[in-house]
């Protein structure tokens, strides 16, 4: 688009909310959707050609593919869930992390360059639709159904006073805002990140090709700190794959803990 | 055409989420676990179990071995403990035995020179008797021939009648019998 509107050679139009819309591939198949299920084919691949033959003492590849399944394993699941009951929910965090690193590496990957979690409705699907009734189905599971209120709305060692407060505040942010909050964390980092770099890329090129005089000496400036903030993103990328994964191991955990 | 009119008439909200998104993001995501629940974590499981349990053996093989080797050794040491005491024994044994052989020889030795002794004795005694026997005999008829030659007659009959030469010699034994002893 950037280049479209710099062919027209006329004034700089800084990327908006309408770039990450771009305009349907064919039919009503956008360039995100592909995205998702390249990340899908992606993810599976990796894994079972990874666990096809799997030895005792691994090679290289197997490494790999165990130090990713051992993250989503110890440090996320067993760390946040407890050693006693993290067993199950491997699977469901492990698939969480990878397919939301995945599709959010996929934005400084060049020619993808696009993280499909800066569309809202991924990272909803994921935390209203899998996250939400997960921990609570586990929590009503575990502690009957007035027994997970009590257990998720009167967190104990508070006077009977503070309860007057604490539980509709318990209430409406276990049961109402958190699995937004869980959607939007990602979606705002992924979305700013994109429009972070489309900006100062947009910049650079728009300086380099219609700047004025000195001002073309700018333009490598510009593209410097989309390639610095391009570094940023990555570690951001990741970071909200493992924020993502880990507090929905979190709200498992405080879903299934005996007491707070 | 101009792209930005364009574009400003299609922004759609970022914030509102399109169901087709959330849809398909759903499904993919479900099928992604389904591959990992189904295939992934079982293997990964699996493997790990495994090696939990090859390094477990390992240990468990390493602990049976060591005990064995101690079995062994205090084996070793009783057998030792018992082979010293046997040789021991055997010694003592030999010793004693000895000892009683070397009595026995003694004593055999000695029952063995007290029986020649005795033979020797015996067999002079005989032979002493069997002379004195022959000498009184011949004694007799000398005495008897001289002193028929001496008196001029023949005294045999009356001597042989009256065993005068017999009781003569026997006086004669008892007379000399104290002085010989």
């Amino acid at each position: 688009m950037g280049k479209l509107v710099l062919a027209e050679g006329g004034e700089f139009v800084p990327p908006g909310a309408k770039d990450f819309f771009l305009p349907p591939i064919f039919g009503g198949v956008t360039k995100p959707m592909v995205l998702l299920v390249l990340s899908v084919l992606i993810v599976a691949a990796f894994f079972l050609v990874a666990t096809r033959n799997l030895k005792l003492v691994p090679g290289k590849f197997q490494f790999a593919a165990e130090s990713v399944y051992n993250f989503g394993r110890n440090s996320i699941a067993r760390e946040q869930i407890g050693a006693k009951d993290f067993r199950p929910f491997v699977p469901l965090i492990l698939a969480l992390f990878t397919f939301i690193l995945v599709n959010n590496l996929f934005g400084i990957i060049p020619f993808i360059q696009f993280p499909t979690f800066a569309h809202i409705g991924f990272p909803l699907a994921l935390s209203v639709l899998v996250v939400y009734p997960v921990y609570h189905g586990v929590g009503f599971r575990r502690h009957g159904f007035v027994g997970y209120f009590k257990h998720q709305c009167f967190p104990p060692g508070a006077p009977w006073w503070v309860y007057i407060l604490l539980a509709p505040i318990e209430f409406f942010q276990k049961f109402v805002l958190n699995p937004f909050t869980l959607a939007i964390r990602v979606f705002a980092a992924m979305f700013a990140g994109h429009l972070l770099l489309l900006v100062f890329t947009l910049a650079g090129e728009y300086l380099l090709l219609n700047g004025g005089g000195l001002l073309k000496l700018v333009s490598p400036v510009s593209f410097a700190v989309a390639i610095a903030l391009t570094f940023l993103e990555a570690l951001i990328q990741v970071l909200q794959a493992y924020i993502f994964a880990l507090l929905s191991a979190s709200y498992i955990g405080m879903a299934l803990a005996e007491d707070h | 055409m101009n792209p930005t009119s364009y574009l400003a008439a299609e922004a759609p909200n970022p914030v509102l989420p399109h169901p087709s998104e959330i849809i398909l993001g759903l499904i993919a995501f479900l099928l992604l676990l389904f591959v990992l629940q189904k295939f992934v974590s079982p293997r990964f499981e699996k493997l790990y179990a495994e090696r939990a349990e090859r390094i477990e053996g390992g240990i468990a093989k390493a602990e049976a071995s060591q005990a064995e080797a101690q079995r062994v050794l205090q084996e070793y040491k009783a057998q030792l403990a018992e082979a010293r005491a046997e040789a021991a024994r055997i010694r003592d044994d030999a010793r004693a035995e000895g000892q009683a052989i070397v009595d026995e020889m003694r004593e055999q030795a000695q029952t063995e020179s007290a029986r020649i002794v005795a033979q020797g004795q015996a067999q002079l005694a005989a032979q002493k008797a069997q002379i004195v026997a022959e000498l009184r005999a011949d004694l007799g008829r000398m005495a008897v021939d001289l002193a028929g030659r001496v008196v001029g007659e023949s005294l045999e009959d009356e001597a042989r009648r009256r065993g005068t030469v017999d009781r003569f010699l026997d006086e004669l034994d008892a007379v000399s019998a104290p002085a010989g002893k």
